[in-house]
């Protein structure tokens, strides 16, 4: 090749392809890697637009913005629990003897430059994170997102749930201040009421009796690299699965089990969903800056035999905190043995029930209907009564726990005798999941019923003629509204009895 | 209106005309979307700037925090506005292809696993025996070492505390507790002396004191001697979760977790009237010695704390 002939700019390009330099990159790396062709199916994979798909979304750039604001955190904290005295720029704490985990705690907060803020940030994604994992799996639930053939996705996101709380409370724990500090100790009695196993148990995490030797450093490297190790190879399996089996889709116009309608990777949902993560991360450190949470410095470093009222844990444990106020204090004492009931049922048990329900609910489901169909649209919740009205019953039942943990601020804040809002919540809690699931199931029953109840209403249009009449018309539908065609998917026989649905109580008919 | 209906059914992104109306842009208004969008993304390269300067000059954290986070909002409304008004509306649509394999492809892969490899190890049973085995004994000898170094094993840690039969009661500066030291109705925590510093001594002897009258207490039969002077102790280690007792209602003479609100009666053995707790406080007998000094007749004879399998 000879130098006039590439010293044109034209000529430059031509010989670069018609896509240029960076077509040229690309046909380089295809050489080597082999990527076009996936490639490019991969930049047209479609994603379904509804807002209920975004849950998920919060939830992993919730844990992006953990993994940055953690990384620097490890920068400044030190997990031991050697005593120092602070002298740090906290001046109400000067002088104080203080383990280093909880000096160099707070002195990330006010010693080093963003500190604080990255501090807070860390802590309101946590919440974040469980709390949009919580409201995805509900999503998942109710829409019947996890059947076959995404049951295996189920069970990932059911232990990426799991990882999520201890991770949660593993973090909490490290500023050895004196509320996460009465949390461990409650942690350590739980792990000691395991019957037969409890007191071998306790003492090999923590390295001997409470408070033993090592739990801020194990707690420190389970936190920063064990468990969040396995939430990010879960996560990838997670995402593998979803871009492997594809989206599942609402019902509507063109949609069938078997095509995904919405829009391509590249750009449109590549831009949607890289906006998104800058707004979770925006929001987040709004959060921090403005909204102030776990304020280490006033409550104290934890010293074993110093407590303060009030002492709730972050709100993700709030539901086990709940059950262990309002279980009886039911001791089993036999054969010179003990099972502490009293900690055993509400704190280890209940929360094995409920997780091995999450776990084995699509198995249940599937044996209960006898559907072993592949299923990619998804369900309209009331279209499927008991299940929503069982997911419901659970919600519930967690809501009444949670706010059970809160029963002696409750006392406090309405003026009523502790025994009294004791009681409430028992029954409150028994009660709630029995009502919940029999009015869900009545309104599911109502909605399906309702003629055009799976449409998007329009606006009627009332017109006034010369003569005076008044006449209502429907206005047309808006163009881009593409749920307005969201019809219900049939509902199977093995659900609903088809008689049941034209002679049933409380049928009506409203017309639209 | 058909025309409109033609434009929203889906249809694949591969070989659309570059003039489809699939392909242009949702909003009706481009120009004015675009400056909209424009101006998101100038106010928040204003915000990113101003975090650098707060963060350069060392600002207040809420500066950092409020900077920080506007500018990644405003960059974020902006791209998402980008992407949902003027990239192309679509809606596209995209055929799912079965996951399941033809039965021939099942077949040769389950005739792999089941035949190719079933009939190798059939045939050799014992060396997979002996392999397995190896393997398997390995596993449980590496489990001991590995989870047996976490930590001692219980024994009777459980079972006692530091409390000896004539500790004094000191507290948590290493005073000793004179007989003239508390009034009636008020409390001191107390650790067995020498061990007010330890770990141990904190979350397990720690011991709550109370002087509930002026002449010897009784709280219970057969502990007709355990309170000298009015002076009672119980274990301050909660017996449902082994936070600390740490209130005292002087009135109603209760002692209170604010953990999870138990109530334990001081005067008839810390006994628990309200609450999860499931059994009373130990207590620990006192006497006072000749100087005046409150010191401990023996340990508490039962584990404190919260319950576990092998207490009786």
């Amino acid at each position: 090749m000879s130098s006039e002939v590439i010293n044109t700019k034209r000529a430059k390009q031509a010989a670069a392809g018609p896509y240029g330099k960076v077509g040229h990159a690309l046909n380089e790396l295809d050489d080597r890697l082999g990527v076009a062709k996936g490639g490019r199916t991969f930049l047209d994979k479609i994603f379904p637009d509804h807002w209920s798909f975004m849950l998920g979304e919060i939830a992993l750039y919730s844990f992006v913005v953990l993994l940055a604001t953690g990384v620097f955190l490890t920068l400044y904290y030190i997990p031991s629990t050697a005593l120092t005295t602070y002298h740090g720029s906290y001046l109400p704490l000067d002088g104080q003897r203080v383990t280093e985990a909880y000096a160099s705690s707070v002195n990330l907060s006010f010693a080093v430059r963003a500190g604080l803020l990255m501090r807070q940030m860390h802590h309101w994604a946590c919440d974040i994170f469980i709390g949009a994992i919580v409201v995805h799996m509900a999503r998942v639930f109710f829409t019947g997102a996890f059947r076959k053939p995404r049951e295996l996705n189920w069970t990932i996101g059911t232990t990426l749930m799991i990882l999520a709380i201890v991770n949660g409370f593993l973090g909490y724990s490290l500023p050895d201040d004196l509320v996460s500090g009465t949390g461990i100790r409650i942690a350590y009695s739980i792990i000691l009421s395991i019957p037969v196993v409890g007191s071998y148990l306790g003492f090999l995490v923590f390295g001997g009796n409470f408070p033993g030797t090592m739990v801020i450093p194990r707690f420190f490297i389970l936190h920063v690299l064990i468990v969040p190790a396995l939430i990010l190879g879960l996560v990838g399996a997670h995402l593998f699965l979803l871009v492997r089996q594809k989206h599942t889709q609402f019902p509507g116009k063109g949609r069938t089990e078997n095509n995904v309608v919405g829009t391509p990777m590249f750009p449109v949902f590549m831009a949607k969903t890289t906006g998104f993560l800058l707004i979770v991360a925006g929001v987040t450190a709004l959060l921090g800056a403005f909204a102030q949470i776990n304020p280490i410095w006033q409550f104290g470093p934890y010293e074993a035999s110093r407590i303060s009222y009030a002492v709730q844990p972050d709100w993700y444990m709030g539901f086990l905190d709940g059950a262990l106020r309002i279980w009886p204090s039911w001791s089993f004492h036999s054969f010179g043995y003990t099972i502490p009931l009293e900690v055993t049922v509400p704190a280890v048990i209940l929360p094995g029930i409920l997780f091995n329900i999450a776990y084995v609910w699509p198995a249940f489901e599937r044996k209960l209907t006898k559907d072993f169909a592949m299923h990619n649209l998804l369900d309209r919740p009331s279209n499927r009564p008991k299940r929503t009205a069982a997911g419901v019953a659970v919600l519930a039942l967690l809501s009444m726990l949670f706010i059970a943990s809160s029963t002696d601020v409750i006392a406090n804040f309405f003026h009523l005798p502790l025994n009294q809002v004791l009681w409430g919540m028992r029954i409150l809690v028994i009660l709630s999941p029995f009502v919940a699931y029999p009015v869900t199931w009545k309104i599911c029953q109502e909605l399906r019923v309702v003629e055009g109840g799976g449409k998007r209403k329009t606006t009627n249009v009332v017109t006034r003629t010369a003569e005076g009449e008044y006449v209502a018309t429907a206005a047309p539908v808006y163009v881009d509204d593409v749920h307005s065609e969201l019809e219900a998917s049939e509902v199977p026989t093995f659900i609903v009895d088809e008689t049941d649905k034209e002679t049933g109580p409380g049928t009506r008919t409203v017309d639209r | 209106m058909s025309e409109h209906d033609e434009s929203r059914t889906p249809v694949a992104l591969s070989g659309l005309a570059a003039n489809d109306p699939h392909l242009q842009p949702a909003a009706r208004n481009p120009q004015l979307v675009e400056r909209v969008i424009a101006m998101c993304f100038l106010v928040g390269i204003i915000l990113v700037i101003g975090f650098g300067a707060c963060y350069w000059v060392n600002a207040k954290p809420w500066t950092l925090g409020a900077t920080m986070g506007g500018g990644l909002f405003f960059l974020g409304v902006g791209l998402v506005a980008w992407g949902k008004y003027l990239m192309p509306r679509g809606p596209f649509v995209e055929e799912r292809h079965t996951l399941a394999n033809s039965e021939s492809d099942r077949n040769a892969f389950a005739a792999a696993i089941v035949e190719r490899g079933g009939t190798v190890i059939k045939r050799r049973k014992m060396l997979g025996g002996l392999l397995g085995g190896g393997l398997g004994i390995f596993g449980v000898v590496a489990i001991f070492p590995l989870i047996r170094s976490l930590g001692p094993l219980p024994k009777s840690t459980l079972f006692h505390t530091d409390w000896r039969p004539g500790s004094f009661a000191v507290d948590i500066t290493g005073r000793r507790v004179h007989k003239g030291d508390l009034a009636v109705g008020s409390i001191v925590t107390v650790y067995p002396e020498g061990f007010q510093d330890t770990d141990n001594g904190q979350a397990v002897d720690q011991t709550v004191l109370i002087r509930i009258s002026n002449q010897d207490f009784t709280t219970q039969k057969g502990r007709e001697s355990w309170g000298p002077a009015g002076y009672i102790a119980y274990s301050k280690l909660c017996t449902h979760l082994g936070c600390p007792v740490g209130l005292y209602e002087q009135q109603l003479q209760l002692l209170v977790c604010p953990c999870h609100q138990s109530m334990f009666n001081a005067t008839n053995g810390a006994v628990p009237n309200f609450g999860p707790a499931p059994r009373p406080l130990p207590q620990l007998p006192l006497y006072i010695d000749a100087d005046g000094y409150i010191r401990a007749q023996k340990d508490y004879g039962q584990p404190v704390g919260p319950g576990f399998w092998e207490r009786s």
